[in-house]
């Protein structure tokens, strides 16, 4: 009996056997992730229903609202700012919150990478221990540190440091430090695993060539550490461009970003054609980032 | 051994490489008898005051000339890897001093140091191409961008790289990647090239090529070598002078055809080529010459140089090459049986049983042109060419 599946699979040629061991997740992909953006790319071009949902008239409306204001006595378009501001705010956020995590993790994980294998494991343990409660948990806490009656400004009060509490909370600043805090460990697991590979042969050999610490760092770690770098910015950049309940949670809701802005249209604003236009947005974003990179590392192969 | 001659105005390191770099293929600048690099009382220790403290060097005192092709030879964990990354300044030593032209080195960091060095895996930065890799010394000694180019041309050429200028590392074989570290590591012109067993990733045949290669460039260049192996073939082979260490301590500094004919231990006899060894007690020493008694094959006479005791245990070394077998036996001399003969193309190398003593001999093409050949089984005597006994006190 044991032998008879065996025997199946064998005449199966091991090419296609191979490509059978794709089918799950290629599945779920198709299921989870092509469905509902085709649904989304779907809904952006139709009209709002009147109590959320869509009507199945084709409208370019959603578009046009990103960038225009319709006058709702004459229907004559208006350039407004506002939603490009909300992307511009969206993108610098991220950015900000990438180049931090960058600074902080490139020597974190210089410093993991170069200790004894025991050592190695502890610290990599210790880093994740924060992810084993969920990202709400662990950003609600965040708001109890920082906000006015927090341990922070209880503290620095007490001590006489200030006479008023610091604004920690509810604003860009505390949306930053929520961002980097929740997205941290995707930058130094990567970069972690770079340097663990990179070899420090290279660099006694720039320092046998006459290189200072601060140029063979510059010209040699972090070029050879690149694809490390590029992997943590993208795993930090991404999810941080949308993200949802940092802006939410930590910023009061006073400043918006793009995924308040998608989430409010399909809760309070019921605009759902609004919303979805808005991801395509968030959408072509991120592919644009994605498809500069991999252009850029196809160049720097091909020289 | 010599003072270096320092040159007039002792400038900083990095001024004083740019000085040398004026190379043009021509002789250096050095005076041809002083002292490249040297050590004294140098000891090295590893995780020194812990449990797992480990002595990697032991009170090593070594001169190196200038312009000469000098091979630290030893088997691997002996030390001769640590010595030369203390040159290089890779590591720090733990006592001693280490000089290199004079200047006392021992707590500069390797970019301040005159000195390049070729890693024994290359260490070629990966994302640069082969010009770029070469250049980057030059370009960090801030020399114009004409000049580098010009030199990293000429560096090219040198190696006979030319036409894989544009190529990345990883594209190349190991021999073009050996070629290329050179380079680099040649381009900025330093006082004293340091090599850490640069051949061993290559194949025998690209080994021998590379040998040849390396000992003309260093005779073109005149730069110092100071080069690393386990290998004594190669060290043989290449080296002006060689120093062999072993377990940390330097053993015997000659020149090949020194360490080769005139080993003074049993570690250098064994290590270099291949020895017989065996144990003797002195019966007589008059002027110079002893008599040593031989448990299984009687007495011998050999030259002794230093002074020994009647009765003083010691042992003797006799080259297979130069073990002289004879036909059956003969009045007063030591005999032996065969017990294995080995075809080895350019030579027979037969097993011998002599008493307790296993030993080696080896003739060329035994049984051809007048050699006589023998057969497992056979009893002949030992003859030893002149001279061909060497006694060892250690």
């Amino acid at each position: 009996m044991s032998a008879r599946p065996l025997a199946l699979s064998s005449r199966i040629p091991p090419g296609l056997a191979h490509a059978g061991l794709l089918w799950p997740s290629l599945g779920i992909i198709l299921v989870f992730m092509v469905a509902p953006i085709a649904i989304m790319l779907t809904y952006s071009f139709l009209v709002p229903g009147a109590y959320g949902g869509v009507e199945w008239t084709f409208s370019t409306g959603a578009y046009e609202q990103i960038l225009f204001e319709r006058d709702f006595l004459d229907d004559s378009l208006t350039f407004t700012p506002d939603y490009l501001i909300i992307v511009a705010r969206s993108l610098l956020q991220a950015t900000v919150a990438t180049a931090l995590c960058l600074v902080i993790s490139v020597p974190t994980a210089y410093y993991i990478a170069t200790r004894s294998e025991r050592v190695k494991n502890i610290w990599l343990f210790l880093i994740t221990i924060p992810y084993w409660v969920n990202l709400l948990i662990r950003t609600i806490a965040l708001l109890f540190v920082l906000r006015d009656d927090g341990p922070i400004n209880s503290a620095l009060l007490d001590l006489g440091v200030i006479g008023q509490p610091l604004a920690l909370s509810y604003n860009g600043f505390a949306i930053s430090l929520g961002l980097i805090y929740s997205f941290l460990p995707f930058m130094v697991l990567p970069l972690y695993s770079a340097f663990e590979r990179f070899d420090f042969r290279l660099l006694e050999a720039a320092y046998d060539l006459y290189a200072s610490r601060r140029t063979a760092f510059f010209r040699i770690v972090l070029p050879v550490m690149r694809p490390g770098l590029i992997a943590g910015s993208l795993l930090v950049f991404i999810p941080s461009v949308g993200s949802y309940l940092a802006p939410d949670i930590l910023g009061g809701g006073k400043t918006l970003m793009i995924g308040n802005l998608i989430g409010t249209q399909f809760q309070g604003a019921r605009n759902w054609p609004f919303g979805a236009a808005l991801s395509m947005i968030l959408l072509t974003i991120t592919l644009i980032v994605l498809l500069w990179l991999a252009r850029r590392a196809a160049q720097q192969q091909s020289n | 051994m010599q003072r270096a001659i320092i040159e007039p105005n002792p400038t900083s390191p990095a001024d004083s490489k740019a000085a040398s770099a004026a190379m043009s293929g021509s002789l250096p600048m050095q005076h041809p008898n002083s002292v490249a690099a040297e050590v004294r009382s140098l000891c090295k220790t590893y995780n020194a005051g812990t449990p797992r403290a480990h002595e990697a060097l032991k009170d090593v005192n070594l001169s190196i000339r200038a312009n000469e092709f000098f091979t630290l030879l030893g088997p691997s964990g002996c030390g001769k890897t640590t010595l030369l990354r203390i040159l290089g300044g890779f590591e720090m030593l733990t006592s001693g001093v280490c000089r290199i032209f004079g200047e006392d080195v021992s707590r500069l960091p390797p970019e301040a140091r005159p000195v390049n060095t070729v890693f024994q895996q290359y260490a070629l930065f990966p994302h640069m191409t082969v010009r770029r890799n070469i250049a980057f010394g030059l370009e960090m000694l801030g020399k114009p961008k004409a000049e580098v180019e010009r030199t990293v041309d000429r560096m090219l050429d040198l190696v006979h790289m030319r036409e894989y200028a544009d190529r990345r590392p990883d594209t190349m074989s190991g021999g073009q990647r050996q070629r290329v570290a050179l380079a680099r590591a040649l381009a900025p012109q330093p006082k004293l090239l340091l090599l850490d067993e640069p051949l061993s990733a290559l194949d025998l045949k690209l080994r021998q090529k590379m040998r040849l290669e390396l000992k003309s460039l260093q005779r073109e260049t005149g730069i110092t070598f100071v080069f690393v192996t386990h290998d004594q073939e190669e060290a043989l082979a290449m080296s002006d002078r060689v120093a062999v260490i072993s377990n940390g301590r330097l053993q015997q500094v000659g020149t090949p055809e020194d360490i080769y004919e005139q080993p003074q231990s049993r570690f250098v006899a064994d290590f270099i080529g291949e020895s017989n060894l065996v144990e003797a007690r002195v019966a007589r020493c008059i002027g110079g010459e002893a008599a040593l008694d031989v448990e299984g094959f009687g007495q011998v006479h050999a030259p002794v140089a230093q002074r020994v005791e009647v009765g003083q245990k010691v042992w003797l070394s006799i080259r297979p090459e130069r073990l002289v077998l004879g036909a059956g036996h003969s009045d007063g001399q030591a005999t032996a049986s065969i017990a294995d003969r080995t075809y080895l193309g350019n030579a027979v190398e037969y097993h011998l049983r002599a008493g307790e003593h296993a030993l080696t001999a080896r003739s060329p093409r035994g049984g051809l042109r007048g050699r006589q050949d023998f057969a497992p089984g056979d009893a002949v005597s030992l003859g030893f060419e002149p001279g061909s006994i060497k006694v060892l006190l250690s």
